[in-house]
């Protein structure tokens, strides 16, 4: 069995920088990603992505480099291409690598497995060509794939970033289709004094729109009642806006309203989760480190609530910095003094969240549906099938698969579970805590039999390879 | 079958490999990120659903919907976790002559 000091899920932000610092501290590191090449996804390929596409990501994207050729350190094993199905006490995992099972065990484990886009439930999002616009930009990212013909729906900074670039790109989008509204903007203001702290970001935002209305690219906002039609394939989005009924024809629709934690990794091994509720998602029970109430289970970067790349990294690295300390590598006196600037970076990185979540709220309708549209898109369950659950007795998430298997497709509830929640909390007027998740279990990602056949034990199968 | 893609390849002068999807030959970036260069060779519908037969292409591109299924030689995948080489056989999950996503 491969064993190190530190065993990390993920190499996004959190992940790469927790890594290396752990590395510096004289612990061994074992880092675990998916993916070929280190980065996550706001990261993706930033190793060896070409020049013109450098050129169109932008600066932001390209200083994650320094985070990737950091994990070059000789107490760093970076096992790419791997996919952990199953986490237990120990910690240990068990995952797939090159066609084989095998397993890994570490005196800490830390989980950074980042965000997901929150699911936006409206009407003919499962349609071909409708995909979210963290897909859009990891098409680019990784293979230089620009979307034509596309219309941008939703709310928030990623939607103002992928326009931007696509402008960048000379295939700007047909139009911006932003839900948030006045008030919402009014509502934000409030917040404006505290987010000055952080106004690098907000400067950052400004650009954005000022390029994306130099493109002459049109933006709708307070949008409501968006619809995806076609065939076969998006054809049309039509919406709400300004009094006016609208309908574009497009080939592409990107659909955004923030992201959430990934909570996967950290619900199958029963970490609390409790509601956010100005973020509207679970989000892990964690101290200022990143520890959990297992006490060798540390959790950081988006995956422990949503603050963004810099914010991820500043906690991957405080997550090191304690466990150094817990494995007796450092002092306590070291580790606060090494933890104080990283502290002060994160309050400033935190500032301007509270604007955006209140500019940026997530997009209402699609919190809780329509009847007729699909929430769960594997097994095809739509918003009024659970209501009916509900209103049949049904009270929570895991109760609604034995009525019609939501969450129960190969997705594992990982775009549906919030919606799921939300509906159910608002039939029964009891809290989203109360209400609860689904309960996850391995295999966290699909396993095959000839994988586990193959199992291997990586230590001494690479000193001496079997046949 | 190069159809017309709404999805524009910003370099264009790549090294190419055939393989073949739900019968037809494809020619496609080696070593690309399968989801993404059939999408560049116009194709949006990867897979039926189970369940009412809808077609359904990527969604997320990182691995956690699902909605990207493709039989590679005959094993249900991610083509969005997956990389384009040489041959490769590539069904459609839920039409004739395929197993069930």
């Amino acid at each position: 069995m491969l064993e190190a000091d530190l065993l990390v899920l993920g190499a996004g932000p959190a992940g790469m920088a927790a890594a290396r610092t752990a590395a510096d501290a004289g612990l061994s590191v074992l880092l675990l990603d998916e993916q070929a090449r280190p980065g996550g996804q706001i990261y993706r390929d930033v190793g060896n992505v070409p020049e013109d596409r450098a050129q169109i990501l932008g600066s932001d994207y390209t200083k994650g480099r320094v985070l990737a050729e950091a994990l070059d350190h000789p107490m760093i094993r970076h096992l790419t291409g791997t996919t952990i199905w199953q986490i237990e006490a120990g910690p240990r995992v068990s995952f797939t690598r090159d066609g084989a099972a095998s397993t890994a065990k570490a005196k800490r484990l830390l989980i950074a497995t980042g965000a997901l886009e929150r699911p936006m439930p409206v009407p003919g999002w499962t349609l071909p060509g409708v995909m979210t616009a963290g897909a859009a930009q990891i098409l680019l990212k990784q293979s230089g794939l620009m979307c034509e013909r596309a219309v941008l729906a939703g709310s928030g900074p990623l939607l103002y970033l992928i326009a931007a670039q696509m402008c960048r790109a000379g295939t700007p989008p047909l139009a911006l289709v932003e839900t948030q509204t006045f008030a919402d903007r009014q509502a934000a203001l409030r917040h404006l004094t505290g987010a000055l702290r952080g106004w690098r970001l907000l400067a950052k935002g400004l650009g954005l729109l000022a390029e994306i209305r130099k493109a002459g690219v049109p933006r709708y906002t307070g949008a409501s009642a968006i619809a995806i039609e076609g065939k076969v394939q998006a054809e049309t989005i039509s919406f709400t806006s300004g009094g006016k009924r609208h309908n574009l024809e497009c080939a592409t629709v990107l659909l955004h309203h923030g992201v959430v934690p990934n909570t996967q990794a950290a619900r199958s091994i029963d970490v609390p989760h409790h509601w956010n509720e100005v973020q509207q998602c679970f989000v892990p029970e964690k101290d200022g480190w990143g520890r959990t109430q297992l006490p060798d289970v540390f959790i950081a970067g988006d995956g422990a609530g949503i603050g963004g790349a810099k914010a991820a990294q500043l906690q991957g690295r405080l997550a090191a910095l304690e466990i150094a300390c817990d494995l007796g590598k450092t002092t306590p006196a070291d580790r606060d003094r090494n933890a104080a600037p990283l502290n002060r970076q994160l309050e400033t990185e935190l500032a301007a969240r509270p604007f955006i979540d209140k500019a940026y709220p997530a997009f209402r309708e699609a919190l809780l549906p329509a009847d007729d549209t699909i929430v769960c898109r594997c097994e095809e369950v739509t918003a009024g099938d659970i209501r009916r659950y509900a209103g049949l007795g049904c009270l929570g998430p895991n109760q609604t698969k034995a009525f019609g298997r939501p969450g129960m497709g190969p997705c594992q509830g990982r775009y549906c579970g919030l919606t799921v929640t939300n509906l159910l909390a608002d039939e029964s007027g009891r809290s989203q805590d109360d209400t609860g998740y689904y309960r996850i279990r391995p295999p966290l990602k699909p396993v095959t039999l000839g994988e586990l056949a193959a199992m291997k034990d990586l230590e001494t199968d690479e000193q001496e390879p079997v046949t | 079958m190069k159809t017309a893609s709404p999805f524009r390849e910003l370099e264009t002068d790549v090294p190419r490999v055939r393989v073949r999807f739900a019968g037809k030959d494809l020619m496609l970036r080696d070593g690309g990120n399968l989801a993404a260069e059939l999408l560049a060779a116009g194709v949006l519908s990867f897979r039926q659903t189970p369940v009412s037969g809808a077609e359904r292409g990527p969604f997320c591109m990182m691995g956690a919907c699902f909605d990207c299924l493709v039989e590679i030689d005959g094993v249900t995948r991610q083509a969005c976790m997956s990389e384009v080489t040489a041959g490769m056989d590539i069904g459609m999950p839920g039409t004739e002559g395929d197993g069930d996503a």
